[in-house]
């Protein structure tokens, strides 16, 4: 029954949107967002390369084709048995042979001396003035800031994730809005190392122009030097399994000013919390935490209602683990199991999410095993 | 007679048979690998009707090439296929030996920091060096001792080239019309082969047992085994198609002209003389 | 060609008879026309099956969100879909085109190895029920993508060696098969047949051919390499023992790129006999044809790692690739105009075959362009797996393949049924699939530049319009196909009678024969001039 409704939503939008889409593709040349044509722009040098690159390719392919497609349909008219004309007998001419083999090669120098000269500008990560450290998770991205301390996980927006089975559409960047964005000051040059933990990924933010693969055990490092303060959306390029279609990257631009003010409120917040997690929490707290805690990190893979996706993603309601001995259940989320798909969380959560997350699995989605845990047990288990 | 017309066959069954007895054998691997009860049950089956089918199909050949209704365009098609299908192998060994190539001058260097590999080796494995052998920055399987080049492995390609040259000797053999010279030299290559084989597996059981030298050993161990291994696998198949040969030869096949069953062994072998060589270069002493 | 193969009175054996009665003729025969049949068929079959897969893929895109299938099962469909269409569709019509028409072609009386041919076809049915199997395995089938990646590939549940293996049955398949065609052609030319008097489709196979012998054994030994990884602790694929997941993307490339002018060069060749036989006029620069496909096929096997611009390759390595990439476009260029020029002042009709044709030569260089496009590094990085990348294969490969190999069914057909197929449906059959497929791709080159990646079940709501357009186009080309089973059938239950010539423009070989061509042709072999 839910399903239908979900369909019935889904057509119907998709009728009426096409049609709006139809009705502005009208009037030629409006400006409509959805229909979108071409690459952006973006904001970067280095996306501007691409941009332009891309352009002068595009424009002497449509040269070439108009060339020799016009020269076919020319015969498919003028050269018809049905108009008249009989075949001419010639299967051969040198010259023409060696012109059309030397023009392309000369069309193909002038177009690799200007992606060459961009190629090297952008592979050049030297003389950076801060460095990223971007690490690819299923499904989720961490961000570590190397010289200003800032280190966190960004995941797709839990309200982007409640939208998926329920409507699309009432959400403006629907599945290309995280929780925690990544904040960059414009006009420095950033270097980011890429690496990933589990499989590969692929860290892509189109406005600025580069995509480079997160390998597990190697770094990547690409760069960027944002020019103008705004929010730039993207998203894993790489399959990366079940959720690679749900882990979003936003960069939020900014002044140097916002952008240490930024770096400041971070850390003060990582204080208060580890200071949080240095006192018990009642039950309530716990589970009000832990809920959130769970939408982010686990409903991806056990999914929302605890029930997961046997085999591959076991149900948290009833499960042995998360019903049974505490010890068992605190290893198994916090160091995960090899070879699986469970990840570990030791490092992506910090004690009173672990605990309120743990406490929240033990007592709702239909568990009721009555513990509960505090920080301290985590911090005893580190 | 060697004029007549090229020889068409009408129909088969072996071939249906094999798909059965092929599939049921891979089946039943992955089934095993899978740790499905009974599945070795359907790999044993499978290979059974595989060899099976693939005696009675070979002895239907070995028939007809007797019988002498192979013309001389048969014959061509033959030595054209069994050439294409040694380059289709050694276009199989170049994945493995392009892995070991790519480990020694590519992975392995930018682990340990080299060229592009800065970043890597800083953040992710600080305290790996670049070396060559190696099982990887984790050093997968623990301490290991690697595989000497001068003891068996030199002794081996001693054998081995010289089984080279007992099968040629066996070629001179049959073209001059001496049965002896070529079962003979075809007993002394078969026996060769088998002795290089019993020294790898030596190899290997001294690898498992006192060199802690294995299959997990990190990228070593891994194209150690598998180069190894897949030549073995290889100079095994070498040594029975030279055995059935001389099988044949003693029960009097092939004469001055006709032999193009043992040519084509002879080709295979060497081909996987070659492939050694390669082995003992860049595996081995290198 | 001093052994001649002309029949010895004297000897008795079989095969002046015509086919066995029963289904175990199609079990056992080792008659190229029969083993060609099967070929056609099972790949047709194939089609429609890789094609059901598509339409699961285009009703989830039809709109954002989550409608009818989860994130992992849609995984599961491109993954298979790919591996579907690659392997079991246009390979096997490819090398059924080649089993049909190679020895009447040359004039030979069948394929050099016959009973091998047998085995050539009859591994498929195995190693696609191994591969089809996975469906219904715990954890489903594979759903790292066709092409495999790990550590990725490496997570899948049981379907892993199931999924190996049947590649491994395909790869013993295509290498037998392409050994069979390379001897056939070496080894059974008519006398006077020499190599540059071979038709232009018997040269696009023989080099086909020799790509596959070179490039299956390379995949075959990237997947061993999966399977010890998984199984028997090797590490390949794993930094942490000294590896490398980006190996694994060298080799599969190494293999992939000749992989994708396995499937284009004998459509080449098809449209190479379509043209001239339509316009009336002999093909222009038949050698500069012949060397233009063996430099493509040169060139195929150092651009591997234009697939993977993305891994982070040293700067050199990237120039390489691009520089090698670019190259391609010369011989391809060369093609293109040389049937530009074959058109150039004949007289030209416009019958299916020569409809499908053209638009091969035109929608094929349209992906050629989008080829040339992804070559130029700098922009890469931004087409890298988004549906640019998804628009530029798939009108090199169905608007590419695909359509030539419609384009020689329509032209062989009356050849292989002794009927003219229904000219009017034909044309209806081109119209259509043209269309529609243009509606179905030419949007996505448009999504992949707004950003939409591939290989993602659900999307973000700008993206919706265009793939909507490119759902109708899926199912409009998808139950087009339906039409081609009809028109086929229609024309092997009847129809005008085809004369040996067929074509008022046909030349070689093939066309001295009567429609149908009987079951052995070319006992004795023909004289060429």
């Amino acid at each position: 029954m839910a399903l239908d409704r979900r369909l019935c939503r889904g057509w119907v939008h998709g009728v009426s949107r096409a049609a709006a889409g139809l009705a502005a593709l009208l009037p030629l040349g409006a400006a409509h967002a959805a229909w979108e044509f071409n690459m952006p722009r973006g904001v970067t040098l280095i996306s501007r390369e691409a941009y332009d690159q891309h352009m002068l390719m595009l424009w002497w392919c449509v040269g070439i084709g108009v060339v020799v497609f016009g020269a076919m349909f020319y015969s498919m008219i003028r050269h018809r048995r049905a108009a008249g004309h009989t075949a001419a007998n010639f299967h051969h001419n040198t010259f023409a042979e060696i012109v059309w083999t030397v023009i392309p090669v000369v069309i193909l120098v002038l177009m690799a001396i200007p992606a060459t000269r961009a190629l090297i500008v952008m592979e050049d990560t030297s003389e950076s003035d801060m460095t990223l450290k971007v690490t690819g998770h299923q499904w989720k991205w961490r961000y570590e800031y190397l010289e200003d301390g800032v280190d966190f996980f960004s995941s797709l927006a839990p309200e982007s994730r409640e939208a998926i089975y329920s409507d699309a559409y009432s959400r403006e960047h629907y599945l290309l809005e995280v929780d925690n964005e990544v904040v960059l000051p414009v006009g420095r040059k950033v270097r980011i190392l890429l690496t990933a933990n589990d499989v590969i990924h692929a860290w892509w933010v189109p406005a600025l122009g580069m995509k480079k693969d997160a390998i597990p055990g190697f770094i990547n490092e690409l760069w960027t030097r944002i020019d103008e303060p705004g929010v730039y959306r993207g998203q894993c390029a790489e399959l990366c399994g079940k959720d690679h279609g749900y882990m979003p990257i936003v960069v939020r631009a900014v002044s140097s000013e916002e952008y240490a003010a930024w770096v400041g409120e971070h850390l003060a917040a990582r204080e208060t919390a580890a200071q949080a997690a240095l006192r018990d929490w009642s039950r309530e707290e716990l589970m009000a935490r832990g809920e959130e805690v769970y939408l982010t990190a686990c409903a991806a893979c056990h999914q929302q209602n605890g029930r997961g996706v046997p085999p591959a993603f076991p149900a948290i309601t009833g499960s042995p683990i998360a019903t049974g001995p505490l010890d068992t259940h605190l290893d198994r989320v916090m160091n995960g199991k090899p070879g699986t798909a469970m990840a570990a969380f030791a490092e992506q959560l910090d004690d009173s999410d672990l605990a309120a997350v743990i406490t929240f699995q033990r007592n709702a989605l239909g568990n009721a095993v009555g513990d509960v845990v505090q920080p301290a047990a985590i911090r005893a288990a580190r | 007679m060697a004029e007549a017309q090229y020889y068409l066959p009408h129909g088969t069954r072996w071939p249906i048979l094999g798909s059965i007895g092929l599939t049921a054998l891979v089946g039943g691997f992955a089934a095993l690998l899978n740790g499905a009860s009974l599945a070795s049950l359907v790999m044993v089956l499978g290979a059974v009707v595989l060899v099976a089918m693939m005696f009675l199909w070979f002895s239907q050949v070995v028939r007809e090439s007797e019988s002498r209704i192979y013309n001389d365009q048969v014959d061509r098609s033959f030595r054209w296929g069994m050439g294409w299908f040694i380059f289709s192998e050694v276009c199989f060994f170049g994945a493995f030996f392009g892995a070991l190539f790519y480990a020694r001058v590519y992975s392995v260097p930018w682990l340990g920091g080299e060229g592009t590999g800065v970043a890597t080796n800083l953040f992710l494995w600080p305290a790996f060096d670049s070396v060559w052998p190696t099982n990887g920055p984790e050093a997968l399987g623990g301490a290991y001792r690697t595989m000497g080049a001068w003891g068996i492995p030199a002794l081996n390609t001693i054998i081995l080239l010289s089984s080279g040259g007992t099968v040629t000797w066996a070629h001179w053999g049959i073209l001059k019309g001496s049965r002896r010279q070529f079962v003979g030299g075809l007993l002394l290559t078969v026996g060769l082969g088998f002795l290089f084989v019993g020294l790898q597996a030596y190899e290997y059981y001294e690898a498992y047992a006192h060199l802690n030298l294995k299959l997990s050993t990190g990228i070593y161990g891994s194209t150690f085994f598998m180069l190894t291994g897949f030549h073995g696998a290889h100079v095994t198949i070498g040594a029975i198609m030279l055995a059935v040969v001389m099988l044949r030869g003693m029960k009097g096949h092939f004469d001055a002209k006709h032999h193009f069953a043992f040519e084509a062994a002879a080709w295979y072998w060497h081909f996987v003389d070659v492939v050694w060589l390669g082995l003992f270069i860049f595996v081995y002493w290198l | 060609m001093s052994a001649a193969t002309t029949h010895d009175a004297h000897h008795d054996d079989h095969h002046h008879h015509g086919p066995d009665p029963g289904v175990l003729r199609w079990v056992f025969t080792t008659n190229h026309k029969d083993i060609g049949t099967l070929y056609l068929v099972f790949s047709f079959l194939m089609l429609l099956l890789g094609g059901v897969l598509a339409l699961g893929i285009r009703a989830e895109l039809w709109s954002p969100g989550l409608q009818f299938v989860d994130p992992d099962f849609f995984n599961q469909l491109t993954t298979m879909h790919a591996l579907i269409m690659v392997f079991g569709a246009i390979m096997p019509a490819t090398v059924g085109f080649a089993n049909w028409m190679i020895p009447m072609m040359i004039g030979a009386p069948d394929m050099a190895l016959p009973r091998m041919n047998n085995w050539s076809f009859w591994l498929l049915p195995f190693a696609f029920a191994l591969l089809l199997a996975t469906f219904f395995m715990e954890g489903g089938a594979p759903a790292a993508g066709w092409t495999l990646y790990p550590p990725l590939v490496l997570q899948g549940g049981a379907n892993l060696p199931f999924a190996i293996f049947a590649i491994h049955l395909m790869g013993i398949s295509s290498v037998m098969g392409s050994i069979n065609i390379i001897v056939t052609i070496l080894n059974m030319r008519a006398p006077g047949m020499t190599l540059l008097k071979m038709p232009l489709f018997v040269w696009t196979w023989l080099i086909t051919a020799f790509l596959l012998v070179a490039a299956m054994p390379v995949f075959a030994g990237a997947v061993t390499m999966l399977l010890t990884d998984k199984f028997f602790g090797t590490s390949f694929f794993s930094a942490a023992g000294g590896g490398d997941p980006v190996l694994f993307q060298h080799i599969f490339w190494f293999f992939g790129h000749p992989e994708v002018y396995i499937m284009i060069l004998p459509s080449f060749g098809i449209v190479s006999q379509v043209l001239p036989t339509f316009s009336r006029k002999p093909l222009f620069g038949y050698e500069s044809m012949v060397y233009a496909t063996a430099s493509i096929a040169f060139l195929s096997f150092i651009v591997w790692a234009h697939h993977m611009f993305t891994v982070g390759m040293p700067l050199a390595g990237e120039l390489f690739f691009m520089y090698t990439t670019m190259l391609i476009a010369v011989p391809t260029g060369v093609k293109v105009f040389n049937w530009a020029a074959t058109m150039w002042r004949g007289s030209l009709t416009f019958e299916t075959p020569m409809l499908y044709a053209i638009a091969f030569v035109i929608l094929f260089t349209i992906g050629g362009f989008s080829g040339l496009m992804l070559a130029i590094v700098p922009s890469d990085f931004q087409y890298h797996d988004t549906y640019f990348v998804v628009a530029h294969f798939h009108y090199v490969l169905v608007t590419g393949a695909l359509f030539g190999i419609f384009a020689g069914v329509f032209y062989w057909l009356p050849k292989w049924t002794g009927n003219m197929y229904d000219e009017r449906l034909g044309k209806w059959h081109f119209w259509l699939s043209t269309i529609f497929v243009n509606i179905l791709f030419f949007p996505q080159h448009f999504l992949g530049l707004a950003g939409m990646p591939r290989r993602i079940p659900d999307y973000a709501v700008q993206f919706a319009d265009w793939n909507m357009v490119s759902s109708i186009g899926g199912f409009g080309f998808g139950l087009t196909q339906l039409l081609f089973a009809w028109i086929v059938l229609k024309c092997c239950r009847g129809g005008k009678q085809a004369t040996s010539e067929v074509w008022d423009g046909s030349d070689g070989l093939e066309w001295t024969l009567p429609s149908p061509a009987p079951y052995h042709t070319f006992e004795t072999p023909p004289a060429v001039r």
